[in-house]
């Protein structure tokens, strides 16, 4: 009773802040929505008894990404913000797509029933840990889209260092 | 109580022309970095690198690793060779375009790699997850390479819809794939397919939503309508070279992705995903074609056109039979040829500071240019079907499929946009041959954009004479999967 409680307060608060985030002008204030929602998302992995995921959502994403969010929002002076035209020019067109998709897959989803089960259910992982369970699964199973995971961060990176790099024609022309 | 093993290369052989490729993209990188003299070798760099990654592909002979979740049969390795010639066709393309736009990036090409990557492991994906990282890797690395000239504000917005856009599709594929995912608990596609029946799915509303929701995603990705929004704006915003790339490539590597999760995952659902994409097909040559015809600007119609032959490529793919694909295949590859040949005019026409993109600028090009506007001529009326080039050819085998499979309406939508098609296509060659010319050009014929205009032209010319051997070629490649 209490975890689904629990559940019903994390997913109202994850859609909530999510809104939120989305709709606030200010852009500190979205992100600061993003670390409200982040903290219930591990709240929801806490659920599932992945403490693990949940002490790294914690630390990667609401430590380390959201602060190099904010100090990108300090440094970088975002006085106009971007606008761009819209594809379909009718808001109300993109208003009644959305609400009906909306209702199309919340009235599917009474219809939803789990499939197999796979190798670890909640009692193995319990007995094994779940942060040896999870790396024994990454490090074996899955170790193909774990190393394209790391390949996808390095085309971050480098993208990143090429599109911020201010061009300096005159040290180039000279060299 | 660890256990340790011992990594058994063996394990990795199914993904050795990727593990070659990541580190050419490596190799590249580094020799920017330290050696910025030899720049102008990075091009042919990779252009070696490639030839010897379609070389290994072309070798593979039906492997599966990583249980299940890479499968290296002659359907992947058809599409991965269609992908592998893009590459080395816009890094041509981009010996050429590098000294009229001033790119001076060498992490260009390495990106270009790296994107090829991601599509040869789109292409024989067997895991809903493989693919899914395989689609982000191709797409991170295209974004970057839209964006890639700094001073052009054009491409930054270009850039920017995309990733935007792409973000978006990616969102709406995760929330198809984790839908799946509960209803059958696994990602592997060919297990889904068995517990669809087994479990007792066929008929499950839930599931049909997680499978439209991919639909819309790889729908996206390929530019079909009503998801085609970002294809002109993002087309005429990046650079021409990458513009050629990105509308053969990565949607060789849709269509792979698309006939894989399709054929393999959901083959008891072909009623509902075929009257499906038969209406959407209808839709986007509709859009695709009567849009192209006011665009003044041709990367612009071209951008458009791409529309309307995805849509036409998706004859084959909705009529759901080993035909229907094996035509899919033929039609990308040889679309990758005359679209690639097009696209190299253009950028054979640019000089710096002069885009030379509009309609106008082609005016006369036959007195001027009469060996260019010869080579466009062939290409248009290959873009627009008309024998013997090898549009025709792959136009016809994606009608007979479509007839075969009882689509008589959507065929009927071929036939009339094509002709449709005609006149856009046909006012270029009408601009060059039947006006006067403008302005005289003087046009750089750079071995790296000849290479290009010459294969394209073997390409187009060479289906076109011979279709047999390409054709036979795509239906063993299913067949023998």
């Amino acid at each position: 009773m209490f975890t689904y409680l629990f559940f019903l307060y994390c997913a109202v608060m994850i859609v909530g802040t999510g809104l939120l985030a989305i709709t606030m002008r200010n852009p500190v204030h979205a992100v600061l929505m993003v670390l409200v929602l982040f903290f219930h998302m591990a709240g929801l992995y806490l659920i599932l008894g992945a403490e693990f995921l949940a002490a790294v959502q914690i630390i990667v994403y609401a430590g380390a990404i959201l602060v190099l969010y904010l100090f990108v929002l300090f440094l970088v002076s975002l006085r106009d913000e971007v606008k761009m035209d819209r594809f379909v020019t009718s808001a109300w067109l993109g208003r009644i797509i959305s609400v009906g998709l909306a209702v199309s897959l919340i009235s599917m989803l009474p219809t939803f029933v789990l499939g197999q089960k796979g190798h670890w259910p909640m009692a193995a992982v319990i007995k094994a840990t779940h942060t040896k369970a999870l790396g024994m699964e990454m490090y074996t199973s899955y170790i193909l889209p774990f190393e394209i995971a790391g390949l996808i961060l390095l085309i971050a990176v480098i993208g990143g260092l090429v599109l911020a790099k201010h061009d300096t024609p005159t040290t180039i022309e000279k060299s | 109580m660890i256990n340790t093993a011992l990594v058994s290369w063996k394990a990795f052989g199914p993904i050795i022309p990727e593990m070659f490729l990541v580190c050419i993209g490596l190799f590249l990188i580094g020799l920017d970095v330290f050696s910025p003299k030899r720049r102008e070798l990075l091009p042919w760099l990779t252009v070696i690198g490639c030839l010897a990654a379609l070389v290994m592909v072309a070798g593979e002979k039906n492997i599966v690793g990583f249980g299940g979740m890479i499968i290296a049969d002659s359907y992947a390795s058809f599409f991965k060779i269609i992908c592998l010639l893009g590459v080395i066709l816009a890094a041509l393309m981009s010996e050429h375009f590098r000294r009229t736009e001033g790119l001076k990036q060498g992490e260009y090409y390495s990106l270009m790699i790296f994107s090829a990557v991601g599509m040869l492991l789109m292409a024989s994906a067997g895991d809903l997850m493989v693919l899914y990282l395989g689609l982000e890797l191709m797409a991170l690395s295209i974004y970057c390479l839209v964006g890639l000239p700094r001073n052009d504000g054009r491409s930054a917005e270009a850039a920017m819809k995309y990733l935007l856009m792409g973000g978006f599709a990616s969102a709406i594929l995760l929330y198809g794939i984790s839908l799946v995912y509960g209803l059958t608990g696994t990602t592997d596609i060919a297990q889904i397919a068995k517990y669809t029946v087994t479990g007792n799915l066929l008929e499950n509303p839930a599931l049909l939503a997680g499978l439209g929701l991919m639909i819309a995603a790889f729908c996206f990705k390929v530019a079909i309508a009503p998801f085609h929004f970002w294809t002109p704006d993002v087309y005429e915003g990046a650079p021409t070279a990458i513009t050629a790339f990105m509308s053969v490539g990565p949607k060789a590597a849709g269509f792979a992705v698309f006939g894989r999760v399709l054929f393999t995952g959901f083959p008891q659902f072909h009623d509902q995903w075929g009257i499906l994409l038969s209406s959407l097909a209808l839709l986007t040559m509709a859009i695709g074609n009567i849009t192209a015809l006011s665009q003044t600007s041709i990367k612009r119609m071209l951008a458009y056109s791409a529309v309307a032959h995805a849509g036409y490529s998706l004859l084959g793919v909705l009529s759901g039979t080993a035909e229907g694909l094996s035509a899919t295949m033929t039609y990308l590859l040889t679309y990758g040829f005359m679209n690639m040949g097009a696209f190299a005019i253009l950028v054979l026409l640019a000089s710096p500071g002069k885009r030379r993109e509009s309609l106008e600028d082609y005016k006369g090009l036959a007195k001027t240019n009469p060996m260019a506007a010869f080579l466009m001529l062939i290409f248009m009326f290959s873009l627009t079907g008309i024998p013997p080039t090898a549009g025709f050819i792959g136009k016809f085998y994606l009608l007979k499929a479509a007839l075969g499979a009882g689509y008589t309406m959507t065929v009927i939508g071929l036939v009339v946009f094509s002709s449709i098609s005609a006149f856009f296509y046909l006012r270029v060659v009408r601009y060059m041959y039947m006006s006067d010319p403008q302005e005289n050009i003087a046009l750089d014929f750079t071995p790296g954009i000849s290479a290009v205009l010459g294969i394209a032209l073997l390409g187009v010319l060479g289906i076109g004479l011979l279709p047999g051997s390409v054709i036979g070629q795509a239906a063993t490649a299913l067949l023998g999967q």
